[in-house]
């Protein structure tokens, strides 16, 4: 009873406290509104949800933490849209938030939306981080909206073909054709046409390079290609579910080339992929976005996100980094004025994070630290193999002799 | 590129697909073919009928092959309701108002799809759903396998149907003479909402023998329409066996298509020997001279 009494008496004077000054609830600072856009449904829905999660989670991180103090505490609130997969409803999306008045935005994955949103973030002197899309157009129109955190096709392209180069010689050269297959839109084709420029100039042939649409249900016939061909050397350049698919058509139709060596692969850096089809995923080599494994806070981040029952995607960690990433510009800007938020976004020297990219310094809107890591599928886990800095266990290859 | 070592995988697996499209294009054989209804909404209700082999699984654990009792009566109760409801009553007999109600109804569809499902591509997953059988030097995934025997036994159903009912003999008395048979008694809306009916049970066969190794979202059916149009065609307008054997010619020329030509230009084939059978023999490959 006691309890109670007390439990009733410290509520009262909570709730009279409350009533006796109004003006303490109307003093909170107003919320930082920012736009988180992912194609949260259509062909790339799992990527966008992904994507998504990672954004908030890493608002509840800040919002925990005393959200921008530079404001007062002010709180982070995100303004989700979806962009279903296609540029145009990521354009009109963006159109929306900005008459909802977001300080910023953050999204959208895909490089074909994020080029749509981008352009027309910019008309509203809007910033926008793109949180992944890796083609370098994205950067390379001179908008002074764009900020990218991560690094584009261009730089993983030559990592991969010169990291490959090295793994080759180390194993005796057994390696001397490959074969691209890649998904039909600007990622897959621009990755594709980089890697066909890089590779001979290593010495390598490339037997054919094969498009395919999203979604594509059936590889069969793509595989079949690929046994008449027999390319030493596999390199998918697609998304979640074509990648999936294709590596188990492979299995299916018993077709292993030396190595599957994937840039940007959709799958082959995915715990998903690993835990549902771990013997397509073995040995899987690939260039992809990858946090710091020796930071012990993406260990952490990890754990949450499988507490909350998610994989912990690439999608997911880039954009929960884009969103801190944004969260410390406003904390410099000390506002939420977008052109405040633009400057502080162009002299970021960001560098509380777990991306293996140093301290953060855009030029025209790419941040010049930003790099991928060499990946390899092993004993159900994956594990960083390239560059040395970052090895937690020494690269198979070939995987067929 | 010309590799003869996967010409026989590459016919096989063109085959199985064939029988998938023939499974299609089966119920539309008998709506268009027979009664020359042309059902823009085709591809709309096989939309419709893959949602239902999806929630099937998806809420009850279901296997797409034990929901076919459930889905080809589903199917054919809607298929009879709307021919009764919509379509008889939007067209007023007239096929220009036909073409375009059905038209407008894949719109409205595709959009309570979109609505109530969102634009996710979904898929199932089974045991057998990435299971193969060697056949020579070909692997043939199962359920492509599965379709096949679905279309043979689907066809043989419909020509029974059309050939040895009363059902059937007051079909073929409406696709010729539509007044002749009102006067011998016969109720022609009732045997056009049966037809439309049995066309669109055949999705819901269809349907359950496509999920396993294919996917759903609100726009799925429009990459059926038009081979399945080109199929009836192409077969002869109302001939079953023309159907069957259309969309195993379509299912291989697409492959073969696909494999020398690339993904993107694999359908050009379809096309050009449409084009060239209409040009050489009219009335289709199965299809009686008028």
């Amino acid at each position: 009873m006691s309890s109670n009494r007390r439990d009733f008496l410290s509520h009262s004077a909570a709730a009279a406290s409350a009533l006796a000054f109004p003006l303490v609830a109307g003093a909170q600072p107003k919320p930082v509104r920012i736009g988180v856009l992912h194609p949260v449904t259509g062909a790339l829905a799992y990527s966008g949800q992904q994507c998504r999660e990672g954004a908030l989670m890493a608002i509840e991180d800040i919002n925990k933490a005393g959200g921008i103090k530079a404001l007062g505490g002010a709180k982070i609130e995100a303004l989700l849209g979806d962009a279903q997969s296609t540029p145009q409803a990521g354009t009109a999306e963006i159109e929306k938030m900005n008459e909802a008045g977001v300080s910023a935005v953050v999204g959208a994955f895909a490089s074909a939306i994020c080029l749509a949103t981008t352009q027309a973030a910019a008309k509203y002197g809007l910033p926008h981080v793109v949180d992944v899309g890796v083609a370098d157009q994205i950067v390379e129109r001179g908008l002074k909206n764009t900020f990218r955190f991560g690094p584009g096709y261009k730089k993983c392209a030559e990592i991969a073909v010169a990291n490959l180069h090295v793994l080759n010689t180390a194993a005796g050269k057994p390696a001397k054709t490959v074969m691209v297959i890649h998904e039909e839109s600007l990622f897959g084709s621009g990755t594709a046409q980089l890697l066909t420029r890089e590779l001979p100039g290593y010495g390598y042939e490339v037997k054919e390079v094969i498009k395919h649409a999203n979604p594509t249900r059936d590889f069969n016939n793509i595989v079949l290609r690929m046994k008449a061909v027999n390319p030493d050397i596999v390199i998918p350049a697609n998304y979640y579910n074509e990648y999936a698919l294709l590596v188990r058509t492979m299995q299916q139709q018993k077709v292993m080339p030396k190595a599957i060596y994937s840039v940007l692969g959709g799958a082959a850096s995915s715990y998903k992929f690993v835990k549902e089809f771990p013997d397509a995923a073995n040995g899987i080599i690939d260039c992809n976005h990858w946090f710091n494994p020796k930071d012990k806070r993406s260990a952490d981040l990890k754990k949450r996100a499988e507490a909350k029952g998610l994989f912990f995607s690439y999608e997911l960690f880039m954009t929960y980094t884009s969103m801190r990433l944004l969260a410390d510009a406003i904390e410099r800007a000390k506002s939420v004025d977008r052109a405040a938020i633009t400057a502080a976004l162009e002299s970021s020297t960001y560098s509380d994070h777990i991306m293996p990219y140093g301290p953060t310094r855009f030029v025209n809107g790419q941040n010049q630290g930003a790099q991928p890591l060499m990946t390899q599928v092993a004993k159900g886990d994956i594990k960083v193999i390239i560059p040395r800095d970052y090895r937690e266990i020494d690269p198979v290859f070939p995987l067929k002799a | 590129m010309f590799d003869l070592s996967i010409l026989f995988p590459a016919v096989l697996n063109g085959l199985t697909t064939g029988a998938v499209y023939a499974l299609v294009a089966l119920g539309l054989t008998l709506i268009y073919g027979v009664l020359h209804i042309i059902n823009f909404a085709h591809g709309a209700a096989l939309m419709v009928a893959l949602y239902g082999v999806y929630f099937l699984r998806a809420q009850f654990g279901l296997d797409p092959y034990l929901a076919l009792p459930v889905m080809v009566p589903a199917m054919f109760a809607l298929g009879y309701g709307l021919q009764r409801v919509v379509i008889n009553r939007a067209s007023h007999g007239k096929d220009e108002n036909i073409l375009l109600v059905t038209l407008g109804l894949s719109i409205v569809l595709e959009n309570l799809a979109l609505l109530a499902f969102r634009s996710d591509t979904r898929t199932i997953e089974t045991a057998y759903t990435l299971a193969t059988v060697p056949i020579g030097p070909a692997m043939i995934a199962v359920p492509k396998l599965a379709a096949c025997a679905g279309a043979l036994v689907a066809s043989a159903v419909l020509l029974w149907i059309v050939r040895r009912t009363d059902l059937g003999r007051a079909i073929r008395a409406v696709a010729r003479e539509k007044h002749g048979a009102r006067l011998m008694g016969i109720n022609v809306e009732h045997v056009y909402a049966m037809s439309f009916g049995i066309g669109l049970a055949c999705l819901g066969a269809a349907a359950c023998f496509l999920l396993p190794a294919y996917y759903v979202n609100p726009l799925v059916g429009n990459g059926f329409v038009l081979v399945a149009f080109t199929i009836v065609v192409l077969g002869g307008m109302g001939s079953f066996a023309g159907a069957l054997l259309g969309g195993l010619l379509i299912g291989v020329v697409e492959s073969l298509g696909g494999l020398w030509l690339g993904e993107s230009l694999g359908q050009i084939g379809i096309f050009l020997i449409f084009i060239a059978v209409l040009l050489l023999r009219p009335q289709g490959l199965f299809g009686a001279r008028a």
